[in-house]
């Protein structure tokens, strides 16, 4: 096991400053899930982790060695690539054997590791075939092996599930998790796919502009995002945003905006609200902190319902403005009736207008 | 309701959909002006094209007899392949008279090597200049084009000095090293090409698994070059090949490429004008340029890189 410690990274393609002072620390064993807006610098990152681009400045260690200037066969890690990057003369097997052969492992012990990647991918049948005569989730279950035989302490995984249908997904991100702890290697892991960030990471690296936006928990980075961007990045439906102003009232912070009035739980702020005056800032509620029910002390308009599946999405209008509450029983829900509901605002998050922070 | 288990077309008309029956559209043969034109464009330029040949074919079939009756177009009266016969083995080139196959085995002792070389050498520049870069990687090939825009002709003297100076000059592995010197502009060009358009990521994974310079190259790069291969290989036979003035130059008189020996078979001032063997060297030294069209179009459009990316 060993923790992989960026500091002060910086990475420039030419003039283009894609990476600037980001610091990172991933502890030893971690699953930790780079999530971000396409074009971000994600790969970017993992590619210097690898050693696989030159550093403009600052420095990377893993396993507590300073591996900034050193090969990238020489950091100990194993990485699958977004765009597969399997070698396509050869067959399955020697894709997945090549750096074994390299760094000249005996033949048994070749064959073994082989074996035990192909069977954990379900890989067996397709050994002896070329890239070109694969799915694109067999390409993509191949890449994964040929990380995988090569025993590393970090795993570098960019988008490795991407291309898969929802159910081999499903079951190779279970694989994954199965296989992290059984291995106990550290694995950065970037990924589009939200569920995917949730369920497989200890922790969670947001980032935007090659700027890491916040770091933590899946949970904590989902209920008390930072800012604005990390608020409205994840959750799907996204969280609703209201804009308006915060006062203090008799008993604590009150949301005012046009549509609506909403006392709040001081208990949400890190701030002090009550020195601070009137304030433009930005109401977040997610879908799900919508309590859709008779006594609910706001109403409004049903414009939509979507059903999921296990749950519905309703669309409300509020004098104008348009949220979504996720609703899991099934009661009758008709479009353009009027419904009352209420918000659960301790689980409200408020962030300053200008500066898009957290409150 | 429409029974189950009919046929879709028997339930539609259950259902009481009309289902015009498909009008036979006969193909009119419009007779189209611009087609017309098109075709007689095309046959024309053929004509254009292979008349030479032809003539050229007839001739060479023809005894010296038939030929002073001055029917250019006519078939042979009486096949004869005496006239090839003569053309391989017994015209005189300048001093000898063994026929031009002293010629054709030169040139393939010239163009072997000057296959081989160039393109080992541009695979390996390409591939150098496309993954491993170096600050300088741009500027060398900037000056390696600016190489490809110089004439060769400005070149010739200062090159018999330095080659006299090597003591290469006048001999075969001479005229190899100025073929390579001379195709290295084109052929790193082919390969940077090619390896500038496969995925990066290719690369970096070979590195990853701890691949250095040449076992990437050897393992990896190289057996995804054979399309690019042929291609170069296509190039440097028929380049070398036609070469001329170089294996006038460069060669000695030991190696004249068939090309300089067909000269002079043609240009012999002594005796008659054999036209029919004249006819045949000139097909005979055309063979096989010709030969590697035929056999290669095949392989141009091929991609081997197919599998190795997304989609
Ligand atoms: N070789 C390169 N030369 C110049 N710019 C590059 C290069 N590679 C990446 N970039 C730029 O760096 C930025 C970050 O790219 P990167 O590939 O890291 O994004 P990403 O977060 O992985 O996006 P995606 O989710 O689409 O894969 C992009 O703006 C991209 O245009
Ligand atoms: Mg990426």
């Amino acid at each position: 096991m060993s923790g992989v410690n960026v500091k002060n990274l910086g990475i420039r393609f030419g003039s283009n400053a894609v990476i600037e002072h980001l610091d990172l620390a991933v502890n030893p064993g971690e699953f930790l899930v780079l999530l971000g807006p396409s074009g971000c610098g994600k790969s970017t990152l993992l590619h210097s982790i690898a050693g696989l681009i030159d550093v403009a400045e600052g420095s990377i260690e893993i396993g507590g060695n300073d591996v900034t200037e050193a090969e990238p066969n020489e950091r100990g890690i194993g990485m699958v690539f977004q765009s597969y990057a399997l070698y396509p003369t050869m067959t399955v097997e020697r894709n997945m054997s090549f750096g074994l052969r390299v760094s000249g492992t005996p033949k048994p012990a070749i064959e073994e590791r082989v074996k035990r990647a192909a069977r954990m991918l379900q890989l067996e049948p397709l050994l002896q075939r070329k890239p070109s005569q694969l799915s694109g989730g067999q390409r993509q279950r191949v890449a994964i092996g040929r990380a995988l035989v090569r025993d590393a302490n970090v795993f570098l995984l960019d988008e490795p599930l991407s291309n898969l249908d929802a159910k081999l997904r499903t079951e190779l991100r279970r694989e994954l998790k199965l296989l992290h702890n059984s291995l106990g290697a550290t694995m950065i892991y970037v990924t589009h796919d939200q569920v995917e960030a949730m369920t497989l990471a200890t922790r969670v690296v947001v980032m935007r502009g090659g700027k890491i936006q916040q770091i933590g928990a899946p949970v904590a980075v989902y209920e008390r995002p930072e800012n604005l961007f990390v608020a409205g990045f994840l959750g799907a439906p996204g969280m609703n945003f209201l804009k308006g102003e915060l006062t203090e009232g008799d008993s604590g912070a009150v949301f005012t905006s046009t549509a609506v009035k909403v006392p709040l739980d001081p208990a949400t702020f890190k701030v002090d609200t009550h020195r601070s005056g009137r304030r433009a800032v930005v109401l977040g509620i997610r879908p799900e902190d919508i309590r859709i029910h008779e006594d609910g002390e706001l109403s409004g308009t049903v414009q939509l319902v979507e059903p999921m599946g296990n749950h519905r999405v309703v669309w409300i209008n509020m004098n104008g403005i348009s949220l979504s509450a996720v609703l899991h029983d099934d009661r009758d829900i008709r479009t353009d009736s009027t419904i009352r509901y209420s918000f659960d605002v301790r689980r409200v998050s408020c962030f300053d207008e200008a500066t898009e922070q957290r409150l | 309701m429409p029974r189950m288990g009919t046929h879709p077309s028997q339930q539609r008309a259950d259902a009481g959909i009309a289902v015009a029956p498909r009008p036979m559209r006969r193909r009119a043969r419009r007779i189209d002006v611009a087609r017309v034109g098109i075709y007689a464009f095309l046959i024309a330029a053929a004509l254009f094209f292979l008349t030479p040949l032809y003539i050229m074919v007839v001739t060479s079939l023809k005894s010296m007899d038939e030929i002073r009756q001055g029917f250019l177009f006519a078939l042979p009266e009486h096949f004869t392949i005496e006239p090839w016969r003569a053309a391989w083995s017994e015209v005189c080139t300048g001093v000898s008279c063994d026929g031009i196959r002293t010629g054709f085995w030169n040139s393939v002792m010239i163009v072997v090597p000057s296959v081989i070389f160039p393109i080992l050498i541009g695979a390996i520049n390409g591939y150098a200049l496309s993954f491993w870069r170096t600050r300088a990687a741009d500027w060398l090939f900037a000056m390696l084009l600016l190489g490809a825009f110089i004439p060769a002709q400005v070149m010739i003297y200062p090159l018999v000095k330095v080659l006299a100076a090597a003591s290469l000059f006048s001999s075969l592995p001479g005229i190899v090293v100025i073929h390579v010197i001379f195709s290295m502009p084109v052929m790193t060009l082919l390969f940077r090409n090619y390896y500038a358009s496969l995925p990066q990521e290719l690369f970096k994974a070979a590195r990853i698994d701890g691949g250095g310079f040449w076992r990437i190259f050897l393992q990896l790069m190289l057996p995804m070059s054979t399309p690019i291969m042929i291609v170069g290989a296509i190039m440097q036979v028929t380049g070398v090949w036609n070469d001329y003035i170089f294996g006038l130059v460069f060669a000695g008189r030991e190696n004249l490429p068939m090309t300089v020996q067909l000269n002079n078979v043609i240009n012999t001032t002594t005796g008659e004008r054999l036209y029919n063997v004249n006819m045949a060297a000139t097909i005979l030294t055309s063979l096989v340029p010709l030969l590697v069209y035929f056999v290669s179009g095949r392989w141009f459009v091929r991609g081997i890189a197919a599998g190795a990316v997304k989609g």
